[in-house]
C-alpha cells in the first residue's frame, strides 16, 4: 500500500504547547511543520507526497478544542469536534438544519467519524492533476500547486485553479459564521468568508503560526431567524467530494420580505464563491420564482467550474443555475421541481 | 422398489431431475465463517520469517526506450536487500500462446505509464517504497497511441512485431450464410453506431503475491489469482525451471471478476527475487497499480446493421467492432472474437457477418472482465432491437419473443445451443415489472427498459492446445469418515468451494462438515483451469460428480457385500448407507467407508471433465462454444430529471435461466452483484486517459487511478431488485446447474438506456450514460434535432477477406468454404491456433502430466 514518508509526530495536550511546536518550522518541503486534526485529508496527501512535512502536530489531544458551547453570540464549536460530533449535537440539528445537511453530505460515515469541522474548513483545494501519487505526478512533470510550474487545467494561467472542497465552508459562510485564530502573538476573530482566498495554492488567509480553534455560528442564523438550504452535486450518494454545492441563507421580515440573503457556491472556484447580487436582487422583496430565477442565472455566471474534477465543466455550470434555483425554492418554501440528491437526507 | 421415493432419488440417479437433499437449499457457504470472522488468509495476510517487501518501479512515460536504470541511490539505502531488472528475466510470457508479449520487467521498451521497469526488495514496506521512488530511469521517448483511430493512423513504430497489421493487433472477418441476400429480403434495415467505454474490475482486494524459496531450488508462489495453473505455466517459462519445481497456491481472492486471470509481472518478480535473495518476498499492489494491471473491459466502438421483416424477424446482421486493446495482447485475441461470437445465441440470425479488430495503444492492457467481450455487442444489439421495435410498431418484449433461438439448435456461426429458458425469463420480468400496463405509459421523466443476454457455461476449449481434462477432482476417503476433496479450482468469492463441497456431499449423502477441501494448489491438487468463463460449476461440478459417484460405487459394493443386499438398492443419505426398503438395516457413513477400506485397501477416486466437441470447424470456431448457455432478461425502471439529465434507477427486475441453483442464496448474490456491476458500467464507470497539450508534454496518463475518483456505485445508488431464478435443469450441466456469475450483467446496460428513452425520448447510444449526455440529447430534442447522443462515425478498417462459412441451414458442415488448410481440423483453442502450430506446442502440454 501507499506509505507515509518518515516524519516526527507530536500530540500536544495544550494549545500553548501546540503553538510552541509550530515555531521554528520551515515553510516548505520536508522541514515543514504541519497541523493535523482527523487526518482524513493530510495523511492521504502525504502518502501521495503532494503535501510534505518533517513534523506533524496533532490537535486531537487538546481538550479545549473539542467542546461545543452555547454562548451569548451563538453556537461555538471547537475546531477538532468531529463531523459526526457536530451532527450528533441537538442544537446543530434543531437550529441549523442547512449546516447539518452540509456536514451530513461530507464524505462517508467512517470519514465523518475521524474528520473534524476545522479540518473540513481548512481542507486542501483539489484538482485531478494534483490529488495523485508522486509517480503519477512525475508522469505529467508535476503541476504548479506542487513542484511544477504549469497549471494543467489552464496552461496559460498564472494561477492555480484547484477547487475549494469543503462542504461546511459555503454553508457557514452563508450563515455568517466567525472563526477564532490563535497564535503565540495573540488571537483574532474573523468572518469565515474572510479566511478564503481565490487561489488554488494560497487558498487560506491564515498567518504563519496560527491555529484555528473555534467556529461560532451566530444566533441570528438559527432556524428561528433564518431559512437555510444546502444542495450538493456529486456522482454518488456518498463519499464523493462536491463538484458543486449551493448554500442558501434567507432572513425574512414580518411581512415575509427578504431582509438579508446569502448564497454561496462550493467547488466551482478556489474558494467558496459568494453570489453577491443575491442580496441586491432579493432584499426588500417578497421572494418569487422570477427573483429566484434571476439569482440562479447570476450564480451560473459567478461559478467557474474547471476541468479538474468529476463531470464536464459546462454541465456543472448549468447545474449551478439549476441547483441554486432549487436551493432557493427550498429555503423560500416554494415547490422544488428538481430531482433531489439522494444523499444528505438522513442527518445522523 | 422404494419405500420412500424421495430418499431413493438421493442415492440413485442424480441426473434424473428429482429432488436433492442439499443442492438447491440455502446452506451456509463453507468458507463463510472464516471470511466474516477474519480468519481467511488472503495473500497479503501471509507472513514468513525473514520476509522482504517488494515494490515495483513503474514507467512514468507512455512509450519509450529505456536508456538507463540507475539503482544506486536505492541500493545505498539502509534496509534495501536487492533489486531486479528486466534483463534478469528475458523470457516473455502472456496468457495466450499466440501473444506472449510481456516481460516480467520491461527489457528495452516501456509501453504505458505504469509498465513495470524494475523492482526493489527491502526489510520493510516503507523502505521499499522510498527506494522505489529513488530509482532513476532515463527514457528516450517514442510516439504514443491513445485510441483505436490513432493506432490505425500510426502503423509505425509497431508496438509489437507480431501484430496483424501495423498497430492493429488482430483482425477477424467471419461470414456465415448469405448476408447480402438476407438484407435483400428485409423490409427494414437498421444501422447503429454505438460505443462502450472501457472500465475496470475494481475488486476490493488489491493483487498480492508472495514468493517463498524452498529446498532443492524449488519455489512456491502464493497469489491472489483466478488461474493458478496458467500462472504455473508462465512461471515455468519465465524462471526457466521445470514445472515440478514450482508450486503455485491460489489464495482466497477478495474478488476477481476477470482481473486476476492473467499471469502478472509481480508474480514473476516475487518468485525470481525469492530465489535471488533466498528470502520470502511479498508484493501487494497499491490501488493505482491495480488500475495499471487492468485487463478490464475493452473500449469498443461498434457498427451494427440488421435486416428485419415486417413481423420483426431478423433476416441478416452485419456487426463491426473496433477494440482499444491497450499495450499488450492479454486475452485480446479471444476478446476480439467474443465481440462477435455470442451475438447469435439469443435470437435467430440466419445470416451473420462479424468483423472485429483490436488495436494496440499505450495504455494498460485490456482483457476479460465479467462477460468478456460480450457486454459491448450485446449492448449495441439490445439497444438496436429497442429501436427496431419502435420502428416496426412491435412491443420490445414481443419482438424478442418472436425471434427466440430454438433450444437444441445450432446457430448460424455453429454454436450448439442447449436448453433455452429465455422465454420464461422475458415473461417473468414483463409480469413482475407490470410492463404491459406501464411501458410507454409512465409520466414524462419515468420509463422502463427491457433487454436480454446469454452467456457461456464455461469456454469449450482451454487457453492452450491439449487433450487433457479441463478440470480434475480427487477424493480421498478413510475410516475417519472424513472425505478430503482435492481440486485446482479457485475461490474468488463466487462460492466455488461451496459448490464443490455440496456436490460431493450430495452424492455421498453426507454433510458439508464431513468434507475437507484442498484447492488451488498446483503441487497438491489436480489441474483445474481456473475461475473464468463461468466454467467452474460446469466443469468442476462434472469432475466432482464423477469422482464422488465412483467413491459411492466402491462403498456401495463393500456395503452391499456386508449387508448381503444388492448394490442398486443402497441409498446414501443422512450420513448413512442403507437399503431403500429397510432404512434401519444400514451402516453409518464412516462404518461404510471402513467396510470399503477393509475390502479394497486405501480409498481414492478421481473425476475429470472435458467439454463436448463443438460443431464449428472453421478458423475462429474455438471462441464461443460452451456445453450450454445461460439466459437472462431484465427490466429497469428509471426516473430522469428532464431539465438536468440527472437520473436514478428505481428498480431492476432480473430473471436468470440458471438450470438449477446449487445454492439459491449464493446464486442471488451473483445476480445482485451482476446488477450492481452492470449499473456501474451503465451509469458512471470509465477507465479513461488524458493527454496533456502536446506542445508542453508527452504525457498519456490514467485520468483517475483511485477508488475515490474512479466512480463506481455505492449502497446509496443501488435500486430495489426483484430476481427470478428460472430453474429448469439442463442435462448438459452437473445437477442441471448453469452459470450465474456473468450472464445477469449483460442485460443491465442496454436496459438502462432503453429505459432512459422511454422516460424522456432520448437515445443514448453509449455507456456510461451520463447526465450530461442525456441533457445534450434533451437540448437537441428541444431544438427539433434528433434526440440521440453517441458516436457518429465508424473508422474505415480493412478487416481482410472474410472467412466464409455455410450455415447449418445452408447444409454446411461447420467448415469454411475453400479452406483446405482447416479442412476437418479442430480449430485448436481459445488461442485460435492452427492445428499444425498447436501440435508443435504439444510438448508444453506435458506440464500437467510431468
Amino acid at each position: 500500500m501507499l506509505r507515509l514518508p518518515p516524519l516526527e509526530f507530536r500530540a500536544p495536550t495544550s494549545l500553548d504547547e501546540a503553538l510552541a511546536s509550530l515555531e521554528g518550522g520551515g515553510a516548505n518541503g520536508a522541514g515543514r511543520v504541519r497541523l493535523v486534526a482527523g487526518g482524513t485529508d493530510l495523511w492521504p496527501n502525504m502518502k501521495r507526497r503532494h503535501q510534505q512535512a518533517g513534523t506533524v502536530v496533532s490537535l486531537m489531544s487538546i481538550d479545549e478544542l473539542r467542546r461545543i458551547e452555547q454562548t451569548a453570540r451563538g453556537l461555538t464549536i471547537g475546531s477538532t469536534v468531529t463531523l459526526t460530533g457536530v451532527l450528533r449535537n441537538p442544537a446543530v440539528r434543531d437550529r441549523y438544519p442547512g449546516f447539518a445537511r452540509a456536514v451530513a453530505a461530507i464524505s462517508s460515515p467512517p470519514l465523518r467519524n475521524m474528520g473534524t469541522l476545522g479540518g473540513n474548513l481548512c481542507v486542501d483545494t483539489r484538482c485531478t492533476y494534483y490529488n495523485q501519487t508522486e509517480e503519477w505526478r512525475r508522469s505529467i512533470d508535476y503541476c504548479m500547486k506542487e513542484q511544477g510550474t504549469i497549471c494543467w487545467v489552464a496552461t496559460n494561467s498564472p494561477r492555480c485553479w484547484a477547487h475549494s472542497a469543503s462542504d461546511a465552508a459555503p454553508m457557514l459562510c452563508a450563515l455568517g459564521a466567525r472563526l477564532k485564530l490563535v497564535s503565540s502573538a495573540g488571537e483574532r476573530e474573523i468572518p469565515l468568508a474572510d479566511l478564503y482566498r481565490d487561489d488554488g495554492i494560497d487558498y487560506l488567509g491564515m498567518r504563519p503560526g496560527e491555529i484555528l480553534t473555534e467556529v461560532t455560528v451566530p444566533n441570528d442564523a438559527d432556524s428561528e431567524h433564518c431559512r437555510s438550504a444546502f444542495w450538493k452535486l456529486r456522482r454518488r450518494g456518498s463519499i464523493d467530494f462536491s463538484v458543486l454545492s449551493v448554500a442558501v441563507a434567507l432572513w425574512m421580515d414580518k411581512h415575509n420580505a427578504v431582509s438579508r440573503a446569502a448564497v454561496y457556491l462550493g467547488a466551482v472556484g478556489s474558494s467558496p464563491v459568494a453570489v453577491d447580487t443575491a442580496e441586491e436582487l432579493l432584499v426588500g422583496k417578497t421572494i418569487d420564482e422570477d427573483l429566484i430565477a434571476a439569482v440562479a442565472r447570476q450564480a451560473r455566471k459567478d461559478a467557474t467550474p474547471m476541468s479538474n474534477t468529476d463531470f464536464v465543466p459546462a454541465w456543472r455550470g448549468k447545474m449551478a443555475e439549476h441547483y441554486t434555483h432549487a436551493a432557493l425554492c427550498e429555503a423560500a418554501g416554494l415547490p422544488v421541481r428538481r430531482q433531489a440528491p439522494k444523499h444528505g437526507l438522513t442527518v445522523v | 422398489m422404494a419405500a420412500n421415493p424421495k430418499v431413493e432419488a438421493v442415492g440413485r440417479d442424480l441426473r434424473s431431475g428429482e429432488e436433492y437433499r442439499l443442492i438447491g437449499t440455502a446452506f451456509r457457504r463453507v468458507d463463510g465463517r472464516a471470511k466474516v470472522t477474519g480468519r481467511t488468509q488472503f495473500a497479503d495476510d501471509l507472513d514468513f520469517p525473514r520476509m522482504a517487501y517488494v515494490k515495483l518501479v513503474r514507467s512514468t512515460v507512455p512509450h519509450a526506450r529505456i536508456r538507463n536504470i540507475d539503482l544506486s541511490a536505492a541500493l545505498a539505502m539502509d534496509g534495501v536487500l536487492g533489486t531486479l531488472v528486466g534483463a534478469e528475466l528475458p523470457d516473455k510470457f502472456g496468457i495466450l500462446p499466440v501473444s506472449e508479449d510481456e516481460h516480467a520487467l520491461a527489457v528495452d521498451t516501456v509501453r504505458f505509464v505504469g509498465d513495470p521497469v524494475a523492482a526493489v526488495a527491502a526489510v520493510s514496506e516503507d523502505i521499499a517504497h522510498e527506494a522505489a521512488l529513488a530509482v532513476k530511469v532515463e527514457y528516450e521517448l517514442l510516439p504514443s497511441i491513445s485510441s483505436f483511430d490513432e493506432a490505425l493512423r500510426t502503423p509505425e513504430p509497431q508496438m509489437h512485431d507480431y501484430a496483424d497489421d501495423g498497430n492493429i493487433h488482430k483482425k477477424v472477418s467471419l461470414k456465415f450464410g448469405d448476408v447480402e441476400e438476407g438484407f435483400e429480403e428485409a423490409d427494414m434495415i437498421l444501422e447503429d453506431t454505438c460505443y462502450f467505454e472501457g472500465n475496470t474490475h475494481l475488486a476490493m482486494e488489491q493483487h498480492s503475491a508472495v514468493g517463498v524459496p524452498e529446498d532443492a531450488g524449488r519455489v512456491t508462489v502464493y497469489s491472489s489469482t483466478q488461474t493458478p495453473h496458467y500462472v504455473h505455466r508462465a512461471l515455468t517459462k519465465v524462471l526457466g525451471l521445470p514445472a515440478s519445481r514450482i508450486r503455485v497456491v491460489a489464495c482466497s481472492n477478495g474478488g476477481g471478476f476477470g482481473g486476476k486471470s492473467d499471469p502478472f509481472n509481480h508474480e514473476m518478480v516475487v518468485a525470481k527475487l525469492a530465489l535471488k535473495l533466498g528470502r520470502p518476498c511479498k508484493v501487494t499492489l497499491t490501488r493505482e497499480e491495480v488500475f495499471y494491471c487492468h485487463r478490464g473491459r475493452h473500449p469498443v466502438l461498434m457498427h451494427l446493421k440488421t435486416g428485419f421483416k415486417e413481423d420483426g424477424s431478423i433476416t441478416s446482421q452485419h456487426l463491426r467492432t473496433a477494440l482499444d486493446g491497450g499495450a499488450f495482447g492479454s486475452y485480446g485475441v479471444a476478446s476480439t472474437y467474443y465481440t462477435g461470437a455470442l451475438q447469435t445465441t439469443t435470437y435467430r440470425i440466419p445470416n451473420y457477418w462479424f468483423e472485429g479488430a483490436r488495436a494496440f495503444t499505450n495504455k494498460p492492457p485490456c482483457g476479460p472482465k465479467r462477460g468478456h467481450g460480450t457486454p459491448q455487442p450485446r449492448f449495441a444489439f439490445e439497444v438496436h432491437l429497442d429501436k427496431a421495435a419502435h420502428h416496426l410498431g412491435i412491443d420490445p418484449a414481443e419482438l424478442r419473443l418472436r425471434n427466440l433461438q430454438p433450444p437444441d439448435s445450432v446457430t448460424a456461426n455453429w454454436l450448439r445451443i442447449g436448453l433455452i429458458e429465455l422465454r420464461e425469463c422475458i415473461e417473468a420480468v414483463v409480469r413482475g415489472s407490470g410492463w404491459k400496463e406501464r411501458y410507454g405509459k409512465l409520466p414524462e421523466g419515468r420509463g422502463l427498459g427491457l433487454a436480454c443476454g446469454a452467456y457461456l457455461c464455461g469456454a469449450g476449449l482451454p487457453i492452450y492446445w491439449n487433450h487433457m481434462p479441463q478440470s480434475g477432482v480427487q477424493i480421498k476417503l478413510d475410516r475417519s469418515g472424513c472425505v478430503a476433496v482435492f481440486c485446482g479450482e479457485t475461490e474468488i468469492g463466487q462460492g466455488s468451494d461451496s459448490v464443490l463441497a455440496a456436490i460431493v456431499a450430495e452424492v455421498l449423502g453426507i454433510e458439508l462438515e464431513d468434507i475437507r477441501l484442498c484447492v488451488g494448489d498446483t503441487d497438491l491438487t489436480p489441474v483445474d483451469l481456473g475461475s473464468y468463463s463461468s466454467r467452474v460449476t460446469m466443469m468442476v461440478g462434472h469432475a466432482a460428480m464423477q469422482a464422488a459417484e465412483r467413491a459411492r460405487d466402491i462403498i456401495a459394493r463393500a456395503v452391499a457385500a456386508q449387508l448381503r443386499v444388492s448394490e442398486t438398492e443402497l441409498v446414501f443419505a443422512d450420513r448413512r448407507v442403507f437399503p431403500a426398503g429397510d432404512p434401519d438395516d444400514g451402516l453409518d457413513f464412516s462404518a461404510a467407508v471402513v467396510a470399503a477400506e477393509a475390502r479394497y485397501g486405501t480409498l481414492g477416486t478421481t473425476g475429470s471433465y472435458i467439454p463436448p466437441r463443438a460443431p464449428g470447424r472453421y478458423r475462429g470456431a474455438g471462441v464461443g462454444p460452451s456445453p450450454t448457455y445461460s439466459y437472462s432478461a431484465a427490466v429497469v425502471e428509471v426516473e430522469v430529471d428532464p431539465q438536468t439529465g440527472v437520473y436514478d434507477c428505481r428498480h431492476v427486475w432480473m430473471a436468470h435461466d440458471i438450470g438449477q441453483a446449487i445454492n439459491p442464496v449464493l446464486a442471488l448474490g451473483q445476480i445482485e452483484g451482476s446488477i450492481y456491476m452492470g449499473l456501474g458500467e451503465a451509469m458512471m464507470e470509465e477507465q479513461v486517459f488524458r493527454r496533456l497539450p502536446k506542445k508542453l508534454s508527452a504525457a498519456l496518463v490514467h485520468k483517475m487511478p483511485s477508488l475515490l475518483e474512479y466512480k463506481s456505485p455505492g449502497f446509496h445508488d443501488m435500486p430495489g431488485i426483484t430476481s427470478y431464478m428460472i430453474e429448469s435443469r439442463d442435462e448438459r450441466a452437473p445437477m442441471g446447474a448453469k452459470e450465474v456469475g456473468q450472464g445477469p450483467l449483460l442485460p443491465i446496460m442496454p436496459a438502462v438506456v432503453n429505459a432512459i428513452f422511454d422516460a424522456v425520448g432520448v437515445r443514448v447510444d453509449q455507456v456510461p450514460a451520463t447526465p450530461e449526455l442525456i441533457l445534450k440529447g434533451l437540448e437537441a430534442k428541444a431544438r427539433g434535432r434528433p434526440a440521440r447522443v453517441g458516436p457518429t462515425r465508424f473508422p474505415r478498417v480493412d478487416y481482410g477477406t472474410p472467412v466464409e462459412v455455410p450455415t447449418p441451414e445452408q447444409g454446411g458442415d461447420g467448415r469454411a468454404r475453400h479452406d483446405p488448410k482447416h479442412r476437418g481440423l479442430r480449430s485448436a483453442s481459445g488461442t485460435m491456433k492452427d492445428r499444425d502450430e498447436a501440435l508443435k506446442e504439444r510438448r508444453s502440454a506435458t506440464l500437467t502430466t510431468a
